[in-house]
């Protein structure tokens, strides 16, 4: 059996240390200060569609086991640390997603994590491209809102129609058998089906102002239009999601409130109930400075700059062979 | 049959999609980093051969489809339907038009073909990859036009016309490419 070879040819897993050491000079370079938080902890993502591995822990082979949680993400404790005077802080680390295969996905993946005190969303997209620009051979990266970009492929804007209408537009893109009034799960796949194939047409693009909805963990704030949307944004290499940023959510009390919503609707899709992190919100509730954070999937950034046709074929094991 | 989820999906599946079965082409999994994940599949329809697409939620499962693809004997054709043969059991099924329509320019009787059976009846027929038949009808080369590489066309024992080398004669046999329907070599 082959089984034990590594699924990336070791020419690109010398390519692959040349980058990580790359992506360690250009912080060093900007004096961000490098981290590296547990990846196992006693709580959970609360995202719905963000599925922890659980692991166990025991105090003794005999003893009983406590419950504990990959991280998906160094999100929470990276916050904690920018609460506690941490100052600009990055963090290279493997996070670990349940059920995510694919050409695209790895349930284990590093990520390339980063948190700027002082800076706005749109400053840390400034900084995200002059990360990848040289990495990718890109030339500039243009910036699309995503009702723009909605409009631009498929001649609706999300904010301006309901959810039957919504329904209707998805149906007549893809054929799918399926009841839900979360008009972000119609979103989503449209997002997913007909624009980021749309997007493999552009080297790269960032997206911004997302639908307050799906803020997740940035501020929300109106647009020139006065319409509520989420400082948040995504870049899109060729149709593949790269990095997700946020002008990071200050507000404890708002924070507890997404926090207590999301697993009220993993309550309602019946999905698993774990313990939230609440000492997030007890670090915001201390203070942590207004902020711009982005996670960046090194493996993503990695394949799209080399020839490979998957994943699998940037990693040393990829998940079949781990 | 039994039921596959999402999880189990790859390509070559045969599931069954609208009382129909169909064969998975393409697998994708689809899932943007904050939202629901779903399969993205590609589908051919093995009764009317459309190929399009369809999307499951995750851990969605479907029935698969009771089909076989089996190596059989063409026997011989009744003006209605194309007689294939198990080798093993000597039984015979009856294939329409329709399941012999992209085989029907290569079958000569004896040779083993893959028969696709849906609930035991012959859906598609697929011909070897090669096959030898002979040149019924074509119009005498020119001496000396070898070296040039030209072409002519030629009928074949089935009625099959391909495209020919100058130098090939009647009754002469010939390798021929199913898939491309092309002249490769003399048998």
């Amino acid at each position: 059996m082959n089984d034990w070879q590594p699924t990336a040819e070791i020419e690109i897993l010398q390519k692959r240390a040349e980058l990580l050491h790359q992506v360690r000079c250009f912080f060093k370079d900007r004096n961000v200060m490098e981290v590296d938080t547990p990846v196992m902890s006693h709580c959970a993502v609360s995202d719905p569609f963000i599925d922890s591995i659980e692991v166990h822990y025991k105090p003794s082979v005999e003893a009983d086991s406590t419950l504990m949680f990959m991280q998906t993400s160094p999100e929470y404790a990276m916050k904690r640390l920018l609460a506690a005077g941490s100052g600009a802080i990055y963090q290279l680390s493997k996070v670990f997603r349940n059920g995510e295969v694919g050409r695209r996905h790895n349930p284990e993946f590093t990520m390339l994590e980063w948190y700027r005190p002082g800076f706005t969303d749109t400053e840390l997209m400034d900084e995200v491209e002059a990360l990848v620009r040289p990495v990718l051979g890109l030339q500039s990266i243009e910036r699309v809102t995503y009702s723009d970009l909605f409009y631009r492929y498929l001649g609706f804007r999300p904010e301006q129609v309901g959810i039957e209408q919504l329904i209707t537009e998805t149906r007549m893109h893809i054929e799918i058998e399926l009841e839900d009034t979360d008009p972000d799960t119609w979103l989503n796949l449209l997002m997913s089906h007909v624009i980021e194939p749309h997007l493999t047409e552009h080297e790269a693009v960032f997206v911004m102002d997302y639908p307050a909805s799906q803020a997740a963990l940035a501020k929300v704030r109106k647009n020139a239009q006065g319409v509520e949307v989420a400082a948040r944004f995504e870049l899109f290499v060729r149709g593949v999601e790269l990095a997700n940023g946020y002008y990071e959510l200050t507000d404890a009390k708002e924070q507890k409130r997404r926090l207590d919503a999301d697993q009220a609707q993993r309550k309602q899709l019946g999905l698993p109930q774990r313990p939230l992190d609440y000492r997030l919100v007890n670090a915001l509730q201390a203070g942590i400075p207004d902020c711009a954070g982005v996670a960046l999937g090194f493996d993503r950034l990695f394949w799209l700059a080399s020839d490979k046709s998957s994943l699998a074929e940037v990693l040393p094991f990829s998940f079949d062979r781990a | 049959m039994g039921n596959v989820s999402t999880n189990q999906f790859k390509n070559g599946l045969k599931v069954m999609i609208d009382g129909d079965p169909c064969a998975m082409v393409d697998v994708e999994f689809v899932k943007p980093g904050k939202g629901q994940a779903f399969t993205r599949v590609k589908l051919r329809n093995l009764m009317s051969g459309r190929i399009w697409e369809r999307t499951f939620k995750s851990g969605e499962s479907i029935e698969t489809a009771d089909v076989m693809d089996t190596t059989m004997e063409y026997s011989y054709y009744d003006g209605e339907l194309w007689y294939f043969m198990d080798p093993n059991t000597f039984e015979q099924v009856g294939a329409d038009e329709n399941a012999v329509a992209e085989a029907k320019p290569w079958l000569k009787e004896q040779d083993a073909v893959t028969v696709t059976l849906f609930n035991g009846n012959p859906i598609s027929v697929t011909p070897p990859n090669f096959v030898e038949l002979e040149v019924t009808q074509t119009d005498p080369g020119l001496k000396g036009d070898t070296a040039q590489g030209g072409s002519k066309p030629a009928t074949l024992s089935t009625g099959a016309v391909v495209r020919v080398p100058l130098f090939i004669n009647e009754g002469e046999v010939l390798k021929i490419d199913t898939r491309t329907g092309e002249y490769v070599s003399r048998a």
